[in-house]
């Protein structure tokens, strides 16, 4: 049998109280970073974010948490790449379900992140990012597991803490995904109105079950839109407001992340990261410089370059700087 | 598939790295119509040149949810814009993950640190199978899943006797297992499994009776102890080892000029 600790236990009944005491009418929800971190997270809480480490991540957000020095957080790293780093670099966390995490992709591996694991600081239980992605479905769907066909054979079982049973309809070997409901869920999307309604543009990675799986759901959104948007199209509306806990309005809030039709990743400040996580003594420095010395997120932007560099970045997302120049690489 | 001959003789596509053999020729394997889940990289790079030159048709979809993209350059992230850029759809995670659990997906490329003789793949940790590791990789993301799922299962790796080992010192994503009969049993779909890895000496395939890592070309100038000198596990041969198809004018054109202009990738050799 796997022998992965389960951080967070399924409780389907639990939670239906939980979602039948959530507020669903029209109020207004709109916050600060601040405020938003102060009053929905808790030390010891159980995290999860949205986007896709580099992509659409609530950078805003995680900087507050680490401001505000919360500990002992646990931390689903479903595909946590940069926002792991920043969880990482507290530390915030002490316990992992890990999908991926450590590395930046093609970026390389990050020298804190490892440090933490190798150091035998965190509680580790390993998963793949399709179980990740079906444990927030089944706590979305209010069931205590989804079955699939995924992990068997390898140690990547062997170090979670899924279960495996027999289909009571084709007798099959299935593995049992426990349903994850985290404490708290921080997403970023494109628009938002006051009551948290949410439209993402792109792809949605596992937004909308995380959101519906949560208890506490925070959303920052590169800009709030009236309400009579969501009413004139219903069709985009991708969480609804009742999900929602707060909503904070952060322009360029997946900063230096790629935020799909609004502005590529800063593969430069990635990079800064990376560098300067080599000892504890440089990122510390690093950390004071841009998060803990500064007040808030357009002071980060700030000095990393401010609207200059953010008008870059958005010329270089929609690819401008190339039309025209017979560049294109398009035989379609 | 046959490969395109080469009708531009510039001199410069007389030569070629080893970076640029291995995405060639994995780009051959893809047939147009197919489906393929690629990360970024090598893999993402033989798809792309799939897409310009044998398989208009080739629908590449990357796990986080992009699906169909008319690719403009190499993505950084397997959630970039990129990823689903003129795409057919921008999905989710989920919907890339049932579309492989339900039998949709007919290839996927993995890397790894670590594989064995029955193509398991490591991406963990080195240092044994315990907490704390010696070294920490990230983990399977979604290596497993694809692994498990999608119906064959190609690797693009350089190879030597770190990475071709006998036993890894963690098994995050399913090759073969332990042999013929083993994902079956151990619970994985039937009929999935590794089905090439091509390496800068060599392209493998898999023995049906063992299902262990079996040479079938030699790459141009390479021999077969060199092969086996650069494995740390015994290799199977097949009767006959043609020689690998360099890669042609037309594959190194489009590669160097449109897939990888800036050499991200063909530049890692």
């Amino acid at each position: 049998m796997p022998q992965g600790e389960l951080f967070v236990p399924p409780q389907p009944d639990a939670l239906r109280d939980w979602f039948r005491h959530k507020p669903k009418h029209l109020t207004r929800k709109v916050t600060t970073a601040r405020e938003a971190i102060g009053q929905l997270v808790r030390d010891g809480d159980y995290l999860a974010v949205g986007g896709f480490g580099t992509n659409r991540i609530p950078t805003a957000l995680l900087h507050e948490i680490l401001r505000q020095g919360r500990t002992g957080l646990g931390m689903s790293g479903h595909t946590a790449t940069h926002d792991f780093q920043i969880m990482a670099a507290g530390p915030c966390i002490d316990r992992v379900d890990v999908a991926y995490v450590v590395g930046l992709e093609a970026r390389g591996l990050s020298p804190a992140a490892r440090r933490l694991f190798e150091g035998g600081l965190l509680k580790v239980t390993e998963w793949t990012n399709a179980a990740l992605a079906w444990r927030y479905r089944a706590a979305a769907m209010g069931v205590p597991f989804l079955p699939s066909r995924i992990m068997f054979g390898t140690d990547t079982w062997e170090y979670s803490a899924a279960r495996a049973i027999q289909c009571p309809f084709t007798g099959m070997k299935l593995a049992a995904l426990p349903a994850l409901s985290p404490d708290v869920a921080l997403i970023h999307v494109h628009e938002a109105d006051v009551y948290g309604n949410c439209r993402i543009q792109g792809i949605s990675v596992s937004d909308p079950d995380l959101a519906r799986a949560s208890r506490r759901v925070i959303i920052s959104a590169e800009r709030l839109v009236p309400h009579d948007e969501f009413r004139r199209d219903p069709t985009r509306t991708v969480i609804p407001h009742f999900c929602v806990d707060a909503v904070v309005e952060v322009p360029y809030g997946s900063y230096p992340g790629n935020m799909p039709y609004e502005y590529f990743s800063d593969e430069e400040h990635l990079q800064a990261w990376l560098e300067a996580e080599r000892t504890p003594e440089s990122l510390r420095a690093f950390l004071d410089k841009y998060i803990l010395g500064v007040e808030d997120f357009p002071q980060y932007l700030h000095l990393c370059g401010g609207l200059p560099r953010l008008q870059k970045l958005r010329r270089l997302e929609l690819m401008l700087d190339t039309e025209g120049r017979g560049e294109s690489t398009e035989r379609l | 598939m046959i490969p395109r001959g080469g009708g531009r003789a510039l001199n410069a596509y007389d030569s070629y790295n080893s970076m640029e053999l291995m995405i060639c020729l994995a780009a051959r394997y893809l047939e147009d119509g197919a489906t393929v889940v690629v990360g970024t990289g090598a893999p993402c790079a033989a798809a792309m040149l799939a897409q310009k030159l044998y398989a208009p048709g080739l629908v590449i979809m990357f796990e986080a949810g992009g699906i169909g993209p008319l690719l403009p350059t190499m993505p950084i992230s397997v959630g970039d814009s990129r990823t689903f850029w003129k795409g057919i759809s921008a999905s989710s995670m989920p919907e890339i993950m049932e579309l492989c659990q339900r039998g949709m997906v007919d290839y996927t490329f993995l890397g790894g640190a670590q594989v064995d003789m029955y193509g398991n793949i490591n991406s963990t940790q080195i240092g044994g199978r315990q907490a704390p590791p010696k070294v920490r990789f990230p983990g399977s993301g979604g290596a497993n899943d694809l692994a498990s799922l999608c119906w064959r299962t190609m690797m693009i790796a350089p190879q030597d006797k770190r990475r071709f080992v006998p036993r890894l010192d963690f098994m995050t994503s399913p090759g073969y297992l332990t042999g013929p009969g083993a994902r079956e049993a151990a619970g994985l779909p039937p009929g999935t499994g590794p089905y090439k890895v091509i390496t800068q000496l060599a392209v493998f395939g898999f023995d049906d009776a063992t299902k262990r890592m079996r040479t079938e070309n030699l790459h141009p100038g390479v021999s077969a102890p060199e092969v086996q000198d650069n494995s740390g596990f015994e290799l199977l041969w097949a009767p006959e080892l043609p020689v690998s198809v360099p890669p042609t004018g037309d594959e190194l054109a489009v590669l160097r000029r449109e897939v990888d202009p800036y050499r991200y990738i063909i530049g890692r050799n």
